[in-house]
């Protein structure tokens, strides 16, 4: 029984590094870059729920329905900008810059808002729980959460394969050059996707926000957690990330079992591991990686 | 671009004036100029390293020209991005197909079709070209053999409906039977009211069906003409630079 | 075979590595040496202790310069190895041994750790290869901080201090710091000019070209990066002795990483004198706004952003073009009658991953 606790919370937790994660595999696989500053967008998007909303007296559990809209757009600034001529030099530049972006960010968010921890609001709904027998309780927010992450995920899947806009993306990532000579202006797609990337790292952070409590450095660890699980899961698989996530998230709850400081030490583990016998993940082809 | 139209003396299909083009620093096409009017097949031949897919892709707009004009139905193209030269009717078949892998033969064909110009071609019309396009849609198109990639390639190409096609180096890789069966589609795309701009290795098939020929050695024109006026030992001359037989130190460097 | 043995066919075209004479360098390098050392003579203990810190980032953007300008490999983990050179100087010195003669054994334990983990970080690439970095340092914090014998999460004070005058002990520290940095300087120029560094310049060029000419490209990687982790690892030893609580923290903070690459950025990667030069930016900017919290490092980092996008050469780089002077040339100009400067501009305009972008559209030429 002890066990199935684990892997039952394992899951849940999976489900959130699952969606922390999919913003960061769509620009990698369409844009062929790892934005660094990715954890700290989902902290910047939990601070705006909770300094921003409250501003247009909506509860905080809707939050999301003003930071998802802004950050789509936020993403879509970014990448036509900063990003687009970083990538315009070369890969190099575009991980200084976002590693750049990623101090700034959390450098400036302290000076700001101090260090002191924040949270986002949801009431009584983060006390509630649905008893499964004597010791396994499923809180109502893990499980929106988790339900959320797949939802999110199965729409994305769903727009890459049947819109138009998809089918352009997934071509742009395939090669950007011979989308380009199909009349494809492959910054403006990049730009989508980087919005939609944006849009999903701002629903998950204000989840995490909703979760435990956000502080200016909170984005590294969120970075960790996201880049473990897209490796785990293997680059360019949506289903793979949720699977990736999930698996991080039993790790690091198997570990937690045995000794709290072993929580993320766990998932660090299984990520070596992965890296060490299977570096494209479990579900990812080989020839991303070269 | 309507602006410079007016200024414009010329207003030909497609004029490409002094186009000088290096690749780092090496020179890969020296000054050249070249008018494609409409209905015309041109085909540009030369040997290995003579500059021939540098000039179309600098075109297409993936390159960028050192010096020198590209005029498209009288408005300078030189600097607008590839997109919009897509867009104005201006479509390359890339060297090596380029398909997209992950997509599906008719995803392919989609991508294509997507900022499609008003014309003659869109994909049931492919289909109706190549029939077994229309059984294999729903494959991947690493599934198809090389041949078979090629007339896809083609068809994405075709289903935006441009008034110039470029094509680079459709044999490369192919057996010749393969090679024929492509060039048999060329005049029905020529009735279509499509130009042709082709880039082939294969001297005796780019004669076959083109109506001009232009010669490039080293980056530089060295021959020009209709395939009858030419004689084959000119073109050998020039396909292998008999004629100027030291070759310019830039080019060769 | 080196360099100098070959002797241009065109005797108009001559290959030249010193602009300056060498006399010059030569002599304003003692200038400084002999300054920097009597320097906790003659200045305020106030100043010795900034030069101080200002060494130990030195020989840290140093490092990290070697491994990414150099090397190509974009580490934001090197605080592994500035945390474990720390902590082993710490275990060291509780079982009872001087934290200086401590040092030396610090840089061998990160070298030796680094060797397993570039079997690992080697399986990535580019982006991945970075986060992987981090990933290590992350557990290298972990580990340790889940050992009692080092005090945990509390951390644990340095033994074998106490017994020095505070003075004597301030003097000293900063004399390892600035020995230490005076070391990894002159082994890395040395280094760089020597066979690998010529490996590294073909790597450069053309990896392709220059794996398939038996050029041992990965272990020369291999190589740079546990030469880096061994300088971190001193820089780690004597951060320790300088602070001296050691918390786990503190010792494997991302902030080291953020640091060494904005100043080598800011200053010029892939030349010796840019990350100086970066340091010395950095603290004078920490110095000036030390009593506006962090904002030193937002302007710092947004500086390196600015950088990297619109002067990617940084700072030295931008003089070097501007005035065509080296203090510390380590590439080779080919210098004659119509002879494009194309080594020293290969050498400007180098980023080995460029080709990543560059692959396959622009490779393109009809074959």
């Amino acid at each position: 029984m002890i066990w199935l606790n684990v892997i039952v919370s394992g899951v849940l937790l999976g489900g959130f590094y699952a969606l922390f994660a999919c913003g960061l595999s769509l620009m990698f696989g369409v844009m062929k870059i790892i934005n660094l500053a990715h954890g700290d967008m989902a902290v910047v998007a939990g601070y705006t729920a909770v300094f921003l909303v409250p501003k247009f007296h909506l509860p905080e559990v809707w939050s999301f329905l003003v930071v998802v809209p802004i950050f789509a757009l936020l993403g879509y600034v970014v990448q036509r900008t900063l990003l687009q001529k970083s990538i315009d030099r070369d890969p190099f530049t575009t991980l200084l810059v976002t590693f750049g972006l990623s101090v700034v960010i959390e450098n400036l968010l302290l000076e700001i808002y101090t260090a002191n921890a924040q949270s986002i609001n949801i009431g009584s709904l983060i006390a509630k729980s649905w008893q499964v027998n004597n010791t396994i309780y499923v809180s109502y927010l893990s499980l929106t959460v988790l339900i959320v992450s797949v939802v999110v995920l199965a729409a994305l899947q769903l727009f890459l394969s049947k819109t138009s806009t998809g089918r352009q993306i997934r071509a742009v990532s395939d090669d950007r050059e011979a989308a380009q000579l199909c009349g494809t202006n492959y910054r403006h797609i990049f730009g989508v996707a980087s919005s939609l990337a944006f849009a999903t790292v701002a629903l998950a952070g204000i989840a995490f926000g909703m979760y435990t409590s956000l502080s200016p450095t909170a984005g590294g660890v969120n970075l960790l957690f996201a880049f473990e699980t897209v490796v785990i899961g293997g680059i360019g698989s949506l289903w793979g990330t949720l699977i990736g996530g999930i698996l991080l998230g039993i790790a690091q709850q198997f570990g937690a079992h045995f000794n709290e400081q072993y929580t993320v030490l766990a998932g660090n583990v299984l990520f070596l591991l992965v890296l060490a016998i299977r570096p494209q993940g479990l579900f990812g082809k080989k020839v991303v990686m070269s | 671009m309507s602006d410079s139209a007016a200024t414009s003396p010329s207003r030909h299909l497609l004029d490409v004036a002094n186009l000088t083009i290096h690749h780092g620093q090496l020179l890969a096409v020296d000054d050249i100029s070249f008018r494609l009017e409409a209905g015309e097949v041109l085909a540009i031949i030369g040997a290995n390293g003579a500059g021939k897919s540098t000039l179309l892709r600098t075109i297409a707009g993936l390159h960028t020209q050192t010096s020198g004009t590209i005029t498209h139905d009288g408005d300078e193209i030189s600097k607008l991005r590839t997109f919009r030269r897509v867009r104005r009717g201006i479509s390359l078949v890339p060297e090596g197909r380029r398909l997209f892998p992950s997509l599906t033969l008719e995803e392919n064909l989609q991508v294509g079709a997507q900022k499609a110009a008003e014309g003659p071609f869109n994909i049931a019309a492919v289909y109706d070209l190549f029939a077994w396009m229309r059984e294999r849609r729903r494959q991947k198109v690493g599934q198809l053999s090389g041949g078979e990639q090629q007339a896809v390639a083609i068809a994405r190409a075709l289903v935006a409906n441009p008034t110039i096609l470029m094509i680079d180096e459709v044999s490369l890789g192919l057996a010749p039977i393969v090679i024929e069966r492509i060039y048999e589609f060329l005049p029905s795309i020529v009735a279509q009211g499509i130009s042709v701009l082709l880039v082939e290795q294969d001297v005796s098939q780019a004669l076959a069906v083109a109506t001009r020929v232009h010669c490039l050695l080293e980056g530089k024109t060295s021959l020009t003409g209709t395939p009858d006026q030419l004689s084959a030992d000119a073109i050998e001359s020039a396909y292998f630079g008999t004629i100027h037989s030291a070759a310019t130190p830039e080019a060769s460097a | 075979m080196s360099v100098d043995d070959l002797t241009p066919v065109d005797q108009s075209i001559t290959v030249k590595r010193h602009q300056i004479p060498v006399a010059y360098t030569l002599a304003g390098a003692i200038v400084l040496v002999v300054f920097f050392t009597w320097a906790p003579w003659i200045l305020p203990a106030s100043d010795v202790s900034i030069l101080m810190n200002f060494f130990i980032l030195v020989i840290m953007a140093t490092m990290w310069n070697l491994l990414a300008g150099y090397a190509g490999m974009v580490s934001i983990g090197q605080q592994a190895f500035i945390g474990l050179g720390a902590y082993a100087t710490l275990y060291f010195a509780i079982k009872g041994m001087d934290p200086f003669v401590a040092i030396p054994l610090a840089v061998i334990i990160c070298a030796v750790i680094a060797f397993p983990v570039t079997y690992l970080l080697f399986r990535l690439r580019g982006g991945y290869f970075s986060v992987a970095t981090w990933v290590v340092a992350d557990s290298a914090m972990l580990v340790i901080g889940s050992i009692a014998f080092f005090g945990g999460g509390t951390g644990h004070y340095l033994p074998g201090l106490s017994s020095i005058a505070f003075t004597q002990l301030n003097h000293d520290t900063y004399l390892a710091a600035w020995f230490v940095a005076l070391i990894v300087v002159v082994a890395t120029y040395i280094l760089l000019r020597s066979r690998l560094g010529l490996v590294l310049s073909s790597v450069r060029d053309n990896e392709v070209a220059a794996r398939s000419s038996g050029a041992k490209v990965t272990s020369t990687r291999r190589t740079i990066f546990i030469v880096a982790a061994a300088g971190c690892g001193a820089a780690g030893a004597v951060l320790a002795i300088s602070q001296p609580f050691i918390q786990l923290g503190n010792e494997f903070n991302l902030q080291w990483a953020a640091e060494m690459l904005f100043a080598s950025m800011i200053g010029g990667l892939g030349t010796i004198e840019g990350p100086i030069l970066g340091c010395i930016i950095y603290f004078v900017l920490q110095q000036t706004l030390q009593n506006y919290g962090a904002w030193y490092l937002i302007i710092f980092g947004a500086l390196a952003v600015g950088v990297a996008i619109w002067q990617p050469r940084g700072i030295w780089g931008f003089i070097r073009d501007k005035f065509h002077f080296e203090l510390l040339p380590v590439g080779y100009r080919v210098q004659g009658a119509g002879v494009i400067d194309t080594m020293s501009r290969g050498t400007l305009d180098w980023r080995p991953w460029r080709r990543a972008r560059e692959t396959p559209t622009d490779e393109t030429e009809s074959t």
